[in-house]
């Protein structure tokens, strides 16, 4: 398998306090990753860096065939490159449609004039309606999103990340607040993502990870203290004492 | 899906109706072609309103829609009537100069004609020279293009470096002030070469029109008006009605997340900016020649919080909303201060409302913000019935786990 990202040596200090240090990942073009950790360990960060949106120290971070260099890119500019990231809290935009929303989010031109001279083809409403389906938001189409349920707005935020098309998303605890339902169709939502392209799932949740069923990063104190199957690294001496042991 | 532009934009429709209802209602009754009960300083109110308006839509683009709250945007508006200003004051000056000098036994040079425009017009600050901002002001159609050129080159300038280093928020609204405020007093001084405090006057005589009754050039300059803001509205409404729209919205509600999506918000951010300071250059080069004057107090701060406020009033997020707070509050605020609204006596105290009308606007601001943020044109709201849900200013938030609030249903 190729390697989509390779993160190599990075760092990152905030006022004396490192973050990220030293830390190295990767990530092959098709897989589902999950990354876990205690509470400051650096598994937000690693997505800051990844996205453009805290700038690294140092290291090498580097993305596709051709080993483009992210470092030093502005957030919109990698995100064109095709990685999409998924926060915490759902965020759609709530005074817009779901549609709308969706719309957005599809991968088209991003350009001011492309915007601006910018008309819904019929293609492209199909696609809004099929990514609506996949979520289930089918019929809420023409609702405004900030009446949709929590779950819903996880949906919605999860829709959008997949119409931008990105060779990787970058998802943060995607289970938080969804009942057990909810979840089971999250997993599916990502398992069924991660078959065309790199999924990597930073999650709290270790009933929700061992559902993904896939390899598992643990992060500790910025940088990775074990990878493998969960199974594996929960057995690891380490990860217990500084995580699963509390 | 596909729709027409008129369906996606009810209110353009209704609002270029009442537009032109207004202005033919006027014209009608105007002293230059009709009846006559309305005075011609009323139609040019009118017609300064209308200027306003537009202004406000702008406003309106810029922060209702973009979330941009610049403090600045009457300051290009002022700009814009800088540049018209400077051709109509020179052409004029031009055309009493030449008449004066064709009684002199000797015709006079051009330069003696440049010379004697440059002391009438720099006289009062002490000057006979043209500076060299005035190059172009023999000619309109530069001037014209100045109007917005000028305004825009400024927004883009200031805009590429604000929006560059990320100022966003309150720092921008104080940085955008702070432009404002330079400008002003830049524009005070005597050397400025717009001849300082004296400003620009004498607008209304339109050059070689002396024989046309402003009673008439009042119901054009109406006309004029209303035909910008006519098309400002409808250009505003095909901007905020598409995608270019979303994003804009986007950006207002959360820039992180458009960025994210692959938008470059300052880009977008610098056109709106942009875009929207040109039109408020136009809406002021239809403005001033219709006060008259233009000097730099109209360019003062307080003038771009007014803005704020008047769309703040009138509904924020809405173009109409913008229109109707600029034309209600400037224009109950030309009647309060113009001392046609009669005094309080309350026996102890008399309330004249020269005085207290800005107490009022400046309360009636705080009590629209905190208790209907919709504005005026929220009411259109109650009347078609548009709900927005209210989640108490609470989020669906994990902690409340998977369970819909109430509201949330339908």
């Amino acid at each position: 398998m190729s390697t989509l990202l390779e993160v190599s040596g990075v760092s990152v200090s905030f006022d004396g306090f490192r973050a990220i240090s030293n830390l190295s990942f990767r990530i092959a073009k098709t897989e589902l990753r999950a990354v876990i950790g205690p509470n400051g360990a650096g598994k937000t960060t690693f997505m800051d860096i990844v996205t453009g949106k805290t700038r690294a120290d140092e290291g090498r971070i580097s993305w596709g065939d051709e080993g483009t260099s992210l470092r030093g890119l502005s957030e919109a500019r990698i995100a064109r490159m095709g990685i999409g990231r998924k926060f915490q809290k759902p965020t759609v935009f709530e005074d817009q449609t779901v549609q709308e929303n969706l719309l957005m989010a599809l991968k088209n031109k991003r350009g001011v004039f492309g915007v601006l001279f910018y008309r819904p083809s019929d293609r492209d409403l199909d696609r809004v309606a099929e990514w609506a389906g996949e979520i289930g938001l089918a019929d809420h189409l023409l609702r405004k999103s900030g009446e949709l349920s929590h779950g819903q707005k996880q949906w919605l935020e999860i829709g959008m990340l997949l119409a931008q098309d990105p060779r990787l998303l970058l998802i943060d605890e995607p289970a938080a607040g969804m009942t057990p339902q909810e979840r089971e169709k999250t997993t599916d939502i990502l398992v069924k993502a991660a078959r065309t392209r790199a999924v990597v799932v930073v999650e709290h949740d270790m009933d929700f990870v061992r559902r993904l069923n896939c390899k598992v990063t643990v992060l500790h104190e910025g940088s990775v203290l074990a990878e493998g199957s969960l199974d594996h690294v929960t057995a690891n001496q380490a990860v217990v004492d500084v995580y699963l042991g509390r | 899906m596909q729709r027409s532009f008129f369906a996606r934009n009810p209110s353009a429709l209704v609002f270029i109706s009442i537009l032109a209802i207004t202005v033919l209602l006027v014209t009608i009754f105007s002293d230059a072609f009709g009846v006559g009960p309305i005075s011609t300083s009323f139609v040019k109110t009118l017609g300064k309103t209308l200027c306003l308006c537009l202004v406000a839509l702008a406003m309106d683009l810029v922060w209702g829609y973009c979330g941009i709250l610049s403090l600045g945007h009457f300051a290009f508006f002022g700009l814009g009537g800088y540049m018209i200003g400077m051709w109509l004051m020179y052409r004029r000056t031009h055309d009493i100069v030449v008449a004066s000098m064709a009684e002199s036994a000797l015709p006079p040079t051009p330069q003696d004609i440049t010379d004697a425009i440059a002391n009438q017009i720099f006289g009062v600050v002490g000057s006979a020279d043209f500076p060299l901002i005035w190059y172009f002001a023999d000619s309109l159609f530069l001037q014209l293009a100045l109007v917005v050129l000028v305004p825009g080159l400024l927004a883009l300038v200031f805009g590429w470096l604000a929006f560059r280093s990320r100022v966003a928020g309150v720092y921008l609204s104080i940085l955008t002030q702070a432009m404002t405020l330079a400008l002003s007093l830049y524009l005070f001084q005597n050397d400025s070469g717009l001849r300082g405090n004296n400003g620009l006057s004498g607008l209304q005589n339109l050059p070689g029109l002396d024989q046309v009754p402003q009673s008439v050039v009042s119901v054009w300059f109406l006309w004029g008006s209303a035909l910008a803001l006519a098309l400002g509205y409808l250009l505003a409404a095909w901007l905020v009605s598409g995608k270019f729209g979303s994003v804009m919205r986007g950006i207002r509600d959360n820039e992180a997340r458009v960025r994210f999506l692959g938008y470059s918000v300052e880009t977008f951010k610098l056109v709106v900016f942009t875009l929207t300071a040109c039109i408020a250059g136009i809406a002021g080069a239809l403005y001033y020649p219709q006060a008259g004057i233009v000097n730099p107090a109209e360019i003062a701060p307080i003038a771009s919080v007014y803005l704020a406020v008047w769309v703040a009033i009138g509904g924020r997020g809405r173009l109409y909303g913008a229109v109707i707070g600029a034309a209600f509050v400037s224009l109950v605020s030309s009647w309060f201060t113009g001392g046609q609204a009669p005094d309080v006596p309350l026996g102890f105290y008399t309330i004249k409302w020269v005085d207290w009308w800005l107490i009022v606007l400046g309360l009636s601001f705080v009590l629209v913000t905190l208790f209907a943020p919709k504005g005026i044109g929220g009411l259109v709201d109650l009347w078609v019935h548009r709900k927005s849900p209210d989640r108490h200013g609470a989020d669906l938030g994990p902690s409340a786990g998977a369970l819909r609030e109430q509201e949330a249903s339908e």
